[in-house]
């Protein structure tokens, strides 16, 4: 418990400070002003996001293997820690654009694969809702989050060479824009602190998991007797 | 087909979870080959699941299942015959072209003379080119027992062959279930209470919570386990 | 007994299944047909733009299609447990798989060269120029849809909710295929056509990592 406590803390306060470095200590934009400053937010959940999933698909695999159901607890915490860092992408992406170009959407190469990967996992997660028997569900998800990022890649390459044949608006820098190095900073520690948020939520969101199973299993055998 | 070589049936410590409840709990059984063995049992005792799991459609959650005497674990003979409530055959298709289906993919040779074998055998020959969803129910059950042996398995399970089956249909079952035990096949079945098939046993299993709890082995009566009243 | 004649036999008994009822392909054929004619009242093609739009259009249907096609795939095994009697019978799992997206692929691809007369007819766009060009980039999308497609429809076979459940999961993991197909196939109809070879090749890697993918899981979705 104290653990858990401890990482709660350290992530709050990781990501205040790194607040406090967009707000602050991040130099002003030369042509946006204020609402550039969304983008350490954006970027650094765009990271942590894909990284929550990479951790679903690692305990997929293992689940699969192994068949040890705390794989499945951890596949759906992350995944679902996932999508709501994912969610966040894609509410900053039009927030800032709206104001710089008054549009709300661009169709970016990196907005709409990530509203692709999006959907993939909100099925992922409404397939779970789906399958009623615990282990059932656990191999069915494990394996639909196998496909799912096995094709982000796929999504990713196909979206960047062949939907640019019309120019958008390249939300938040694509390649070539330069950063400077206070920016990239105050982003490396927005990135930072950003995982280890995440970190937090999906231990959390695990326990909860842990728990609700452990209800589940005492329903069955009361239901069972 | 070859007699089929003399095979058991061995499970050890065989357990089978759903999602944290047992279905099937530690058993462990051993059959002899050349046994009629009758299981009995509540429903949802554990009856269908063992005959899933010897039937290998279904992995045990623990422990081991062999068959001492098999000639080869992977070979066509080692795999046992499997008859379920449904036919396990397609509905679309004719009762021949079922079985030349199921010869071809377990690498029977000669599979179409299989088949009309098999069909004669189980006296569905006259039959042989209708489709299989106008048979009737005997018709129906008859269609899978074919189905079961076409790779001339050395163990047979069979589960809750009677039901739904007229006097006339239950007559016929027990003879072919005597034939095929007859011709050296390890038969496995799971019954509700006792009939002409019952007759057949050699030995009775009763399960109840996914346990075994009487054995005629151990001396207990063929009689009181049909009746659930071992253990 | 190996793979290889475990699939052909099972081939064989889906393409019999299939063309002794109809019913895949009739159902499929006029859903494609349906679409197209909605999607011409909903857009209203004149010549120049539809050949912007009417390939993009016709993937879209194929997509959909497909996915609706694909539904039945795992869930006709279902009805007299045919799944367990098939797992029991082959050597090889992967055999069930291969057969079935091959004769998926197959009926998805008849649908499409007997929906392409009516699609250059609808939207003004001749095909027969770029044909061969265009048949292959319809093979290797179609066979993209049967393979994700396959594989998800023996998941979606023992979810709740099947019907809807196929399509939210298949469409979603086909945006790939969507895309470059679509694109390549604009750019073969296009005034000065061009063939994009590499979004053939593409297509081509999305297809083998979904069928490496399914041979190596392909087991555990059949797993009781």
């Amino acid at each position: 418990m104290g653990k858990r406590i401890l990482l709660g803390a350290v992530a709050i306060l990781l990501l205040l400070a790194a607040g406090y470095g967009a707000f602050y200590v991040a130099p002003e934009e030369r042509t946006m002003g204020l609402i550039y400053r969304i983008f350490y937010f954006h970027v650094a959940s765009a990271w942590a996001g894909m990284d929550a999933f990479f951790v679903c698909f690692l305990c997929n695999l293992l689940y699969v293997w192994k068949r040890a159901p705390k794989y499945d607890w951890l596949a759906v915490s992350s995944a679902e820690v996932g999508l709501v860092l994912t969610t966040v992408v894609l509410i900053t992406g039009p927030i800032w654009a709206h104001p710089v170009w008054g549009i709300w959407w661009t169709w970016d190469a990196r907005l709409t694969s990530t509203f692709v990967l999006w959907l993939l996992y909100v099925s992922y997660l409404l397939l779970r809702t789906l399958v009623e028997e615990p282990d059932r569900r656990a191999l069915l998800s494990s394996l639909f989050g196998i496909f799912a990022f096995l094709d982000v890649p796929l999504v990713f390459g196909a979206i960047r060479w062949w939907r640019t044949q019309h120019p958008s608006p390249v939300i938040m820098g694509g390649p070539g824009s330069g950063l400077e190095p206070t920016m990239k900073k105050v982003l490396f520690f927005f990135v930072l602190a950003m995982h280890v948020f995440a970190a937090f939520l999906i231990v959390e969101r695990y326990i909860l998991e842990k728990m609700k199973n452990e209800v589940d299993l005492l329903q069955r055998e009361a239901e069972a007797l | 087909m070859p007699a089929p070589t003399p095979t058991g049936l061995r499970f050890e410590n065989i357990d089978k979870r759903y999602g944290g409840l047992f279905a099937l709990r530690r058993v462990s059984l051993e059959i002899a080959p050349g046994e009629c063995v009758v299981l009995a049992g509540r429903n949802g005792s554990g009856k269908t699941t063992l005959l899933r799991i010897a039937g290998r459609i279904v992995r045990p959650t623990a422990g081991k299942l062999s068959f001492p005497g098999a000639s080869s674990e992977s070979s066509t003979e080692g795999r046992p015959g499997y008859v379920a409530h449904t036919t396990m055959v397609y509905d679309e298709l004719s009762a021949e072209e079922n079985l030349v289906l199921f010869a071809k993919l377990q690498g029977v040779p000669q599979p179409a003379e299989r088949a009309d074998e098999l069909l004669r055998e189980v006296g569905l020959y006259e039959r042989r080119t209708s489709l299989v969803r106008t048979f009737s129910r005997g018709m129906r059950q008859r269609i899978a027992i074919a189905r079961a042996l076409v790779h001339g398995p050395s163990v047979l399970l069979f589960d809750e062959p009677a039901t739904g089956l007229d006097p006339l249909g239950i007559s016929w079952l027990a003879k072919s279930l005597g034939d095929v035990h007859r011709s050296g096949c390890t038969v496995v079945m799971s019954l509700h209470g006792e009939s002409e098939i019952s007759a057949l046993a050699t030995r009775a299993v009763q399960l109840d919570a996914g346990s075994v709890v009487a054995d005629t082995k151990s001396g207990a009566s063929l009689h009181s386990i049909l009746t659930f009243g071992g253990g | 007994m190996g793979l290889f004649s475990n699939t052909l036999t099972l081939l064989g008994k889906e393409l019999r299944t299939e063309f002794r009822s109809r019913e895949l392909l009739t159902t499929t054929v006029v859903f494609i047909l349906v679409v197209l004619i909605l999607f011409s009242f909903a857009i209203n093609p004149t010549s120049e733009e539809s050949r912007d739009f009417g390939p993009g259009l016709l993937w879209l249907a194929i997509l959909f299609a497909g996915s609706l096609m694909l539904q039945p795939c795992f869930l006709r095994e279902q009805a007299n447990d045919t799944l367990s009697s098939l797992r029991l019978a082959v050597s090889d799992p992967f055999a069930i798989f291969l057969a079935k997206l091959m004769a998926n692929t197959l009926f998805l691809l008849v649908t499409e060269i007997l929906m392409l007369p009516l699609f250059a007819a609808f939207y003004n766009i001749p095909i027969l120029p770029q044909l061969h060009y265009l048949l292959l980039v319809l093979f290797l999308g179609s066979l993209g849809v049967s393979v994700a497609g396959t594989a998800l429809s023996a998941i979606s076979a023992q979810a709740r909710m099947r019907e809807l459940l196929l399509p939210l999961l298949l469409l979603p993991i086909l945006t790939p295929v969507l895309v470059v197909s679509a694109t390549v196939s604009v750019s073969l109809l296009d005034r000065e056509p061009v063939v994009q070879w590499k979004g053939m090749a593409f297509l081509a890697v999305f297809d083998l990592v979904f069928l490496t993918a399914l041979w190596i899981f392909g087991e555990y979705l059949l797993e009781e």
